[in-house]
């Protein structure tokens, strides 16, 4: 008997073995995802056991922490001024997970990150309890406030760069919410985070439009489809006059292409095609270019890829299309869309003399100690302008605010280029217009702000000048705030 | 059995009887424990727990007198079996205990602190064992009672049909005013007692009046008689009792038994293919057995957007990572109810003790099986052998079904961790399996009798033909 006996104990001995495999492959390769897995909660558990690092602009932070009694949780996140900051900071809620900069940096938030072991080990040692770190943004209160209240209770976004840096100053959606409402886990908390779904609240109030929601351009796509022009020698002289028939039929087709009233667009130059936004002239030399070279000139401006500032923008696309809708798409519509931030990354590369910078919004990440973790220095993105190229159309796009559609945005003593646009879209363009601006403010001491604004849905304005008139003042607001700081 | 014919001179030099290995191993196997007992105070309520010095002197106690019993009642018996036993009842006692600090799961619907009861379970577990050793001076006495312990077996296998389902098995007796009984946990030893009886007499029936069909042995269908009994009552179990791991290990203990009485391939073969046509029939209408595998396959799946046991215990296990989180810091008791004392108490140790700990926990019965088995190779009757091969393939069916189910590796079923988990029927039982496995290698290890001095041995002549 003993033959079988020792086959029977080899089979044991298999069991175990498999059950070893198993626990290895359960706790040590799979761990990670487990163990941070959303739902469980020991992450929410974790996450508020200490008060939690927080969110810094300027040096003030735009979060903080308090103690409940809410059964696993000790503390829970508060927030100041949370409607005005949310595209920003996101939420942490005990009861629906975290998410943008608090889910992002969740662990340096609750100290638990790699890079804060050295804290941590030495808090052990002293017994002091595990602390969280905070992370520094790029934010300008200023700026965001400037933002915030002029979108007031408009449908709309708001994002501003530093051209030189990329460092993003504003970043603002409405209708916005509150993340302190639902940071808890009470049915009041409950019911205030089902209240902000999209499907029980059709404004949205929980969507990123600053980085999450792609609009069509407008007109405000122009500047790259000037850039391209000029990048690509179609015109060179920015002065002289342009190929442009009136009335120009779309490639291919026999609609014609209207433009917005009865404005001289006819072999208009590029400054006066940009400063009236002459449809016709643009939609032209998108033509004249074709599809290819119209991408690779939006790629090289940001467009097709997603941004991580870290938290991740949406990708704006300027698709491969036939030869009319690339005409569209070359004034902004069709299906061109782009999300505000890529708007502004399209102003600051004009304002920057050509050079496109990565945009990033967390300036450094801060131990408790005090000691800097991490520091972003500012990245170079591409170049999507020669510098004599930058210097053309600045000078186009600062007459469009001296005197062309964009006067709403001067300020006085300050040179400012900009661009209006007016969206349309739905079906036959019958649901309200977006209105667009986008700019860039120049001092003699360099060029601190581009700033995209968008605003949905007014019904009244319907022409062009609905940019000038509804968007123009909101990005004025906030040049106006980055320059009183700067001075 | 063949190498014993020749060792008359040799085994009356004496075989080493290794009691004081044991009694070295037993001072660990008690020492673990109570670090572990002052670890959760000192994590919990950053105090030494005013009940260790108790609990130390019980546990030792117990270890101090079970190891007295062997000495003498089993002097030769394997001296590993009862220090690995004994940690492991000590480490479960730990953990339930450490679970009691948590208010969430002992409540008192929850039925309260269960470490007390458990701690006088085990007491009455060890009791049991040392009964046994006692008074049971040879295991073949055993064999005199094979019809008796199928009766008992087959109506404490069935009594639990007589009784409410609770938890989604109907695996207990309960008796109003004394609690509740998982007669499967003694079933499984008796079962056991009657399979090898019964198998010792028919083993060369079924081994060798068979036929040859495509390389295979096939039975007879009188002998086939038996396998197919017991697997209708595997099936019955599974559906009447919605009780998985019963059936599983009921099935797969006989087809053990008989491969190792017979010695043919062809019963495994044989068993292999009926219980996973049972398996799959089953599976096919029974509700209860499709939502267990359902749970297997996804085991992260959302409830009605609740989290799952099934999930719980795999953020358990995955929390724990590598080294665990430390005892009484885990947070094992979001698996709710009961059942992180009970059935997913691995869970507990997976998360507090790391991959490390669960490792360890699952050498332990590892060790534990092999010696198992290593007692039936060297027990010198078929009887024995048959028996020791039986408890241990019984345990080793019981920990994988329970570990694997646990850890998703298998579906999971309604059965306890031996000695670790919460469970008055589950300790007592596997004490007594153990108790038998030490009289068995204690009969196999022990020296054979001199023979007896003949007087005239040296006057004697031998006049060869």
């Amino acid at each position: 008997m003993n033959k079988p006996l020792r086959r029977v104990a080899i089979f044991c001995g298999l069991l175990v073995l498999a059950l070893l495999i198993r626990v290895n492959w359960v706790q040590f390769v799979q761990a990670d995802e487990l163990k941070n897995d959303s739902h469980n909660r020991r992450v929410a558990i974790e996450r508020y056991s200490i008060p939690r690092g927080n969110i810094i602009v300027g040096d003030k932070p735009v979060t903080g922490s308090t103690t409940t009694d809410s059964g696993d949780f000790k503390y829970k996140r508060t927030y100041k001024d949370g409607p005005m900051w949310a595209p920003v900071t996101g939420y942490a809620s005990q009861a629906f997970d975290a998410n943008q900069l608090e889910k992002l940096y969740d662990p340096v938030l609750t100290g638990t990150d790699d890079k804060l072991f050295f804290s941590r080990t030495v808090d052990m040692f002293t017994g002091e309890k595990q602390q969280g770190g905070d992370v520094v943004t790029t934010l300008n209160a200023k700026a965001q406030k400037a933002a915030f209240d002029g979108l007031g209770k408009q449908k709309g976004a708001v994002a501003a760069v530093n051209p030189e840096t990329g460092a993003i100053l504003a970043l603002a959606s409405t209708p916005s919410y509150d993340p302190s409402s639902f940071a808890g886990m009470s049915d009041k908390d409950a019911k205030a985070y089902i209240g902000l779904q999209k499907k029980n609240n059709a404004d949205d109030p929980m969507l990123n439009r600053a980085l999450r929601q792609t609009y069509p351009p407008g007109s405000t796509f122009k500047v790259v489809t000037a850039a391209a022009a000029l990048e690509n020698g179609l015109y060179t002289d920015i002065d002289a006059p342009t190929k442009s028939p009136l009335p120009w039929t779309l490639p291919d087709t026999r609609i014609p292409l209207p433009n917005e009233g009865n404005i001289p667009c006819e072999n208009a130059s590029l400054r006066e095609a940009l400063r009236w936004s002459c449809n016709t002239v643009f939609g032209k030399i998108s033509a004249d270019l074709g599809n290819k070279k119209m991408i690779e000139e939006a790629d090289k401006f940001g467009f097709n890829d997603e941004h991580f500032t870290p938290v991740r923008a949406d990708a704006s696309v300027y698709p491969e299309d036939n030869r009319p809708q690339n005409a569209m798409a070359g004034i902004g519509q069709a299906s061109n869309r782009a999300t505000p931030l890529q708007m502004a990354m399209v102003a600051s590369a004009v304002a920057n003399g050509g050079t496109l910078m990565k945009p990033y919004m967390v300036d450094k990440l801060v131990a408790p100690n005090l000691n800097v973790i991490q520091q972003q220095q500012p990245e170079k993105l591409s170049e999507p302008l020669k510098p004599e190229n930058a210097q053309k159309l600045q000078e186009m796009m600062e007459t469009v605010v001296k005197t062309g559609t964009g006067t709403n945005a001067q300020i006085p003593g300050v040179t400012v280029g900009g661009k209006t646009g007016t969206a349309q879209h739905g079906e036959n363009n019958k649901d309200n217009p977006y209105a667009w601006f986008i700019s860039y403010a120049k001092t003699d001491k360099g060029t601190p702000v581009a700033v995209a604004v968008v605003i949905e849905g007014s019904d009244a304005l319907r022409s062009d000048i609905a940019g000038g008139r509804l968007a123009a003042p909101v990005a004025k607001r906030v040049m106006e705030a980055v320059l009183d700081g700067n001075q | 059995m063949s190498s014993t014919s020749n060792t008359t001179t040799i085994g009356t030099i004496g075989a080493p009887s290794r009691r004081n290995t044991e009694l070295a191993l037993l001072v660990f196997a008690v020492i673990i424990p109570v670090f572990a007992y002052i670890n959760v105070g000192l994590a919990k309520e950053d105090t030494v727990p005013a009940g260790v010095l108790g609990y130390a002197l019980g546990l030792g106690l117990l270890a101090g007198v079970a190891h007295l019993v062997v000495r003498k009642w089993a002097p030769y018996a394997d001296p590993l079996m009862l220090p690995v036993s004994t940690l492991l009842n000590g480490l479960g006692l730990v953990f339930i205990w450490r679970l009691d600090q948590e208010p969430q799961i002992t409540t008192p619907q929850l039925g309260g602190a269960m470490a007390p009861g458990q701690l006088m379970w085990s007491t009455l577990g060890v009791a049991l064992f040392l009964g046994v050793l006692i008074f049971l001076k040879d295991h073949r006495v055993l064999q005199r009672y094979t019809y008796i312990s199928m009766v008992v077996a087959l109506v404490l296998l069935i009594l639990p049909v007589f009784f409410p389902a609770r938890f989604g098995a109907r695996i207990w007796i309960t008796i109003p005013g004394v609690g509740s009984l998982q007669p499967g946990e003694f079933a499984k030893i008796i079962i056991a007692i009657f399979f090898a009886g019964y198998l010792m007499v028919k083993r060369d029936a079924l081994a060798l009046a068979s036929r040859r069909f495509m390389g295979l042995y096939l039975p007879r269908g009188r002998d086939l008689g038996p396998i197919l009994v017991i697997w209708a009552l595997s099936l019955m179990i599974l559906v009447f009792e919605t009780d998985l791991g019963t059936s599983l290990l009921f099935f797969g203990l006989f087809v053990i038994m008989l491969y190792v009485a017979t010695e043919r391939t062809s019963w495994i073969v044989f068993g292999l293919l009926l219980s996973g046509a049972g398996a799959v029939a089953v599976a096919t209408f029974e509700s209860h057995v499709q939502t267990r595998v359902h749970n297997w396959l996804n085991p992260l799946e959302l409830l009605n957007g609740g989290v799952t046991e099934t999930a719980q215990a795999m953020y358990s296990f995955g929390s724990g990572g590598i080294l665990g989180s430390g005892l009484g810091q885990g947070y094992s008791r979001l698996i709710g109810g009961i059942a992180p004392k009970s059935d997913y108490i691995l869970a507990t140790v997976g998360e507090e003790l790391g991959l490390a700990g669960v490792m360890a926990i699952l050498l332990l019965y590892g060790l534990l099986i092999e010696r198992g088995i290593r007692t039936a190779l060297a027990a010198r009757d078929p009887f024995g052998k048959l028996l020791a091969v039986g408890l241990s393939g019984a345990f080793a069916l019981q920990v994988f079904v329970v570990a694997g189910g646990v850890t998703g590796l298998i579906p999971l079923t309604g059965m306890t961790m031996p000695f670790l988990a919460q469970g008055g029927s589950s300790v007592i039982a596997n004490w007594a399996l153990v108790a038998i496995l030490l009289r068995i290698s204690d009969t196999a290890r022990r020296p054979a009798p001199a023979p007896a001095p003949s007087t005239d041995a040296e006057m004697t002549q031998v006049v060869r033909p």
